[in-house]
């Protein structure tokens, strides 16, 4: 390996590069700017399909890539060109004739310019189908003409709806196998229909297209006739481009601290929402103090203002302490700063949510611990209806409460998607396990914020969100062998757990290793020699009568008693509440 | 708002297309761009440019001068040079970096090269798999780098267009395309275990049109291998090669001098030209938009066997 440093800056003459202008004489057209949209709908409906025969009548695919395409030994469509392939990129997914992933397909008009997140229908790549859902501004929901609406159909729209995709297109597929029967057409469009009023969605354009053969997909459909709407692409080219809410509130989180020397200290970031220029006010979150934006820095240039969408450096009037997963805000209209909020979870992973577990929560540039401890409803998707669960597993979608260490700053995601979502990280095996809509924060109105150096050391609150429970004390009279047993199996389950043993202490000791290891928010396990003292009521009334657990010595054997203590441990935990304790010393 | 027109020949039926680029989209990429590069830097401990010396590494390297502004890239360049790179590349590299002020280390395999490694005997797939696969999964362990940056876009190839902005490799640089991690809004999961790491690709969205306007706007420098002009060359079928960097004629063949220029630069021996008249950026952009192939035809690497780009990615390939 060689470094090379640089030395001097003369360009070799064969490296420079000729320029002149392109177009100059071009005249000013009109675009409707970019367009995000993504695929929807069960698997096998024909989304690849539709976006293979997007990309080819809209002249979007190259020749050799075509060719590939042509000479491919796989071919599950009837016609001679198997457009799926086009965009079923993965080898997996060519074998097995499914979509596994989404693929992202860029691709012009005339008119605007498209991002396509083509995703799979499956049901098992859900979290594939919300990846794709997440950055779009629209979604084509498919539907086969000789299947009609069905359960996945609703999930994707709903999954669409939630993620704040703002236009449905809902396309009946596969026309050809329906001899383009526009009662077909008109029933499952109206079914569609009635189940997006459900969900609020009241301007889905729904058409007719038969993907394989391109009718109605660039081209109007001469089969069709009795069909009046332009065909799909004429309907994306016309939907109204997402406005940046410049006239929003000022969101602008700190990504990055630019520090080259000391004379300089610059944060950068991409603003959110809102404006700034060199002169605007801003408050810091969470210090809560207000300062001035001094000047914008780029290179080569010095902007007078920065628009939502830029990703920009300001310096500020004030040396104040910022930071990485601060934000910038306005003085009117903040976010809600607090670490409690209500929000809605798409679980993504195999292994269930766990409600004592400890995440990592990201939202924005901000990194923080949290606990999901309170599961309100789960959505079934079927009937939108709310029903009571204990459990979230893959795919399903329930409103949650979150509690997290540190404060967020954080805006109900209807107002704001970036400052409304956040997604949840396992923190053992750094996998992504769910994506997070706010719905509403819980701040509670309290005095002035606190500062980072006016919290002075951790809280009960923060070690209960730590250890997943808050302290409490086993009494083990004369069964040592099971103290020993519960305390191992407490803490190979990640519970943080201490056991103090006759010999750990002395007895008049006592009453200072039980306030010291509440106060630390360990489970104690306490086995007292039985010398008749009883020191029980003691150690009680520190813990508390509601974490406190006196064994009764019955005659099952060690491992009985064990599985019987721990059941009762684990309901202890589900119930206990994260309320401040009141009164206990 | 400044925008441009073009005249398209679609399907040489004289029928005018005015493909339409705004300057707000590429200002909307650059911005995307420049909070990956930001975001990456922020989280990761060691993160890595890997710089190609092509169109793509010299817009990424743009990218990040201008999100780190007015302070230093707070990240090395790193080259795998195969040895069979053009000596032009290897010339602009070289001065690119200083220019830049940027730290560049450049790796290579030596010890495949002394056993003679090279793409007429070994074939391109493990030639590649040697002098590039292996080579930089040394160079990133050597470094111990957690992350490392590509100028990869998804519209270059098939399997490119389902990575993910982050995409995971394990602790033996594999991808798992089958099992990537949800990417939800620009929230990216940058966490890791010790030995895995993460290849970070910020212009993912990036096509080569956008590219090539945005080298326009900017003013960006490239290798003059891009641009048309006369190159002596031997001309085997469709390809052009030109003779350098251990590019062999075969018994028979003669150069010629022929009109050409670069489409996208890879090796020497397995990447082809194009014939071309373009000796200017808006010419390239102009030819380009009447192109009709990828720009990956030209190279070998790609077309060994079908899926043959997910395979080597798979492996770690770039
Ligand atoms: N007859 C007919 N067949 C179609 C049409 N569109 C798609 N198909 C066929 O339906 C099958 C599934 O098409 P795909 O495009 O792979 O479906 P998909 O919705 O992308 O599937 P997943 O991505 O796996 O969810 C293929 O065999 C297609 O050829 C159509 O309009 N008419
Ligand atoms: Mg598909």
């Amino acid at each position: 390996m060689s470094n090379a440093t640089p030395e001097s800056t003369d360009a070799p003459s064969a490296s420079s590069t000729p320029f002149d202008s392109v177009g100059a004489a071009g005249s000013l057209t009109h675009a409707l700017g970019l367009l995000r949209f993504s695929t929807a709908g069960s698997v096998d409906d024909g989304k690849s399909t539709l976006i293979g025969r997007l990309l080819y009548d809209s002249k979007s695919v190259f020749e050799d890539q075509l060719a590939s395409v042509q000479k491919s030994k796989i071919n599950r469509s009837s016609g001679p060109i198997d457009f799926s392939l086009l965009t079923d990129g993965l080898r997996a997914e060519r074998e097995q004739g499914i979509t596994i992933d989404v693929a992202y397909r860029y691709f012009s008009t005339p008119r605007r310019k498209f991002i396509i997140a083509d995703t799979p229908g499956h049901e098992q790549y859900t979290r594939n189908m919300a990846t794709g859902a997440s950055t779009a501004e629209a979604a084509v929901v498919l539907m086969d003409a000789t299947k009609g609406v069905l359960r996945q159909s609703r999930r994707h729209a709903y999954i669409a709806h939630l993620l704040g995709v703002q236009h449905i297109v809902a396309a009946v597929n596969k026309m050809d196998l329906v001899g383009f029967s526009q009662d077909v057409f008109d029933r499952i469009s109206a079914e569609f229909r009635e189940f997006a009023d459900h969900l609020g969605i009241h301007n889905v354009y729904a058409v007719p297209v038969s993907a394989l053969e391109g009718d109605n997909v660039v081209r109007r459909s001469k089969r069709m006739p009795w069909f009046e709407g332009p065909p799909l692409l004429e309907h994306l080219e016309s939907i109204p481009a997402s406005v940046g809410s410049a006239s929003g509130p000022l969101r602008f989180p700190v990504q990055y601290v630019i520090r080259p020397d000391a004379s300089f200290r610059g944060f950068a970031g991409q603003l959110v929402s809102g404006t700034l220029h060199p002169g605007s006010s801003v408050v810091a979150m969470p210090s809560g103090v207000r300062t001035k934006v001094q000047s914008i820095v780029a290179f080569e240039d010095e902007p007078d203002s920065a628009l939502p969408g830029d990703s920009i450096t300001i310096t500020l009037e004030d040396e104040i302490d910022l930071s990485r997963g601060d934000m910038l805000v306005g003085e009117a209209n903040p976010p809600s700063s607090g670490t409690e909020f209500q929000a809605v979870l798409v679980w993504m992973h195999s292994e269930p949510l766990d409600r004592h577990k400890i995440y990592v929560l990201k939202h924005t540039t901000r990194t923080v611990r949290a606990r999901i401890n309170q599961i309100r409803y789960r959505v079934d998707i079927n009937t939108l209806e709310h029903v009571p669960a204990t459990k979230l597993d893959l795919n399903e979608i329930a409103a949650v409460d979150v509690k997290t260490t540190l404060p967020l700053f954080v805006d109900p995601y209807h107002l704001n998607r970036i400052t409304g979502s956040f997604i949840v990280i396992d923190p053992l095996t750094n996998a992504t396990v769910a994506a997070g809509i706010i719905e509403r924060s819980m701040e509670r109105r309290q005095g002035p914020r606190e500062t980072a150096a006016q919290r002075k050391h951790s809280t009960r609150e923060e070690r209960i969100l730590r250890f997943g429970h808050p302290a409490a004390a086993i009494w083990l009279k004369g069964r040592p062998r099971v103290a020993e047993l519960v305390e191992r199996r407490l803490f190979d389950e990640g519970w943080q757990v201490q056991l103090a043993g006759p010999n750990d202490f002395l007895s008049h000791e006592l009453v200072t290793v039980a306030k010291a290891f509440r106060l630390s928010g360990y489970i104690t396990v306490f086995c007292p020699l039985d010398d008749g003292t009883d020191q029980k009521q003691v150690v009680r009334m520190i813990f508390g009568p509601d974490s406190f657990f006196a064994v009764r010595i019955t005659d099952d054997t060690d491992e009985e008693a064990v599985d019987r203590i721990m059941k009762v441990l684990r309901k202890w935990r589900d119930n206990y509440s994260l309320e401040p304790e009141n009164g206990k010393s | 708002m400044a925008l441009r027109e073009f005249n398209l020949d679609l399907d040489g039926k004289d029928e005018t297309v005015a493909a339409v680029s705004q300057l707000d989209h590429l200002k909307m990429l650059e911005a995307e761009s420049m909070f990956i590069l930001r975001e990456a830097a922020a989280e990761f401990a060691r993160p890595v440019m890997l710089y190609s010396i092509g169109k793509d590494s010299s817009v990424m390297l743009r990218l990040a001068q201008k999100a780190f502004y007015p302070g230093k890239i707070p990240f090395p360049l790193l080259h795998i040079d195969t040895s069979y790179k053009f000596p032009e590349m290897i010339e602009f590299r070289d001065w690119y970096a200083k220019h830049v002020g940027v730290q560049l280390i450049v790796h290579k395999n030596q010890k495949a090269l002394d056993d003679g490694a090279n793409p007429y005997s070994l074939g391109t797939q493990k030639c590649c798999g040697f002098l590039k696969t292996r080579s930089l999964l040394d160079g990133l362990a050597e470094g111990g780098f957690d992350a490392a940056f590509g100028g990869a876009r998804r519209d270059e190839e098939k399997s490119r267009a389902k990575e993910r902005v982050y995409s995971f490799r394990d602790s033996l640089g594999q991808w798992d395309p089958k099992n990537q991690r949800p990417e939800l809004w620009s929230l990216y999961n940058s966490r890791h275990h010790k030995g895995e790491s993460i290849r970070v690709f910020p212009l993912s969205n990036w096509t080569e049109l956008d590219v090539w306007l945005y080298i326009d706007a900017e003013k960006i420098p490239i290798v003059p291998l891009y641009f048309a002009k006369e190159r002596e060359a031997i001309v085997r079928g469709e390809q052009i090669l030109l003779l350098q960097a251990g590019v062999r004629a075969l018994p028979g063949e003669k150069t010629e001098m022929v009109k050409c220029r670069m489409r996208s630069l890879g090796c020497a021996p397995c990447t082809g030209g194009i014939r071309s008249d373009a000796d200017t950026v808006p010419k390239i952009i102009n030819e380009m938009i009447s192109f009709r192939r990828s720009e990956r035809e030209n190279r070998a690497i790609d077309h060994d066997e079908e899926g043959s780009m997910e395979i080597k990615k798979r492996e770690g390939y770039f």
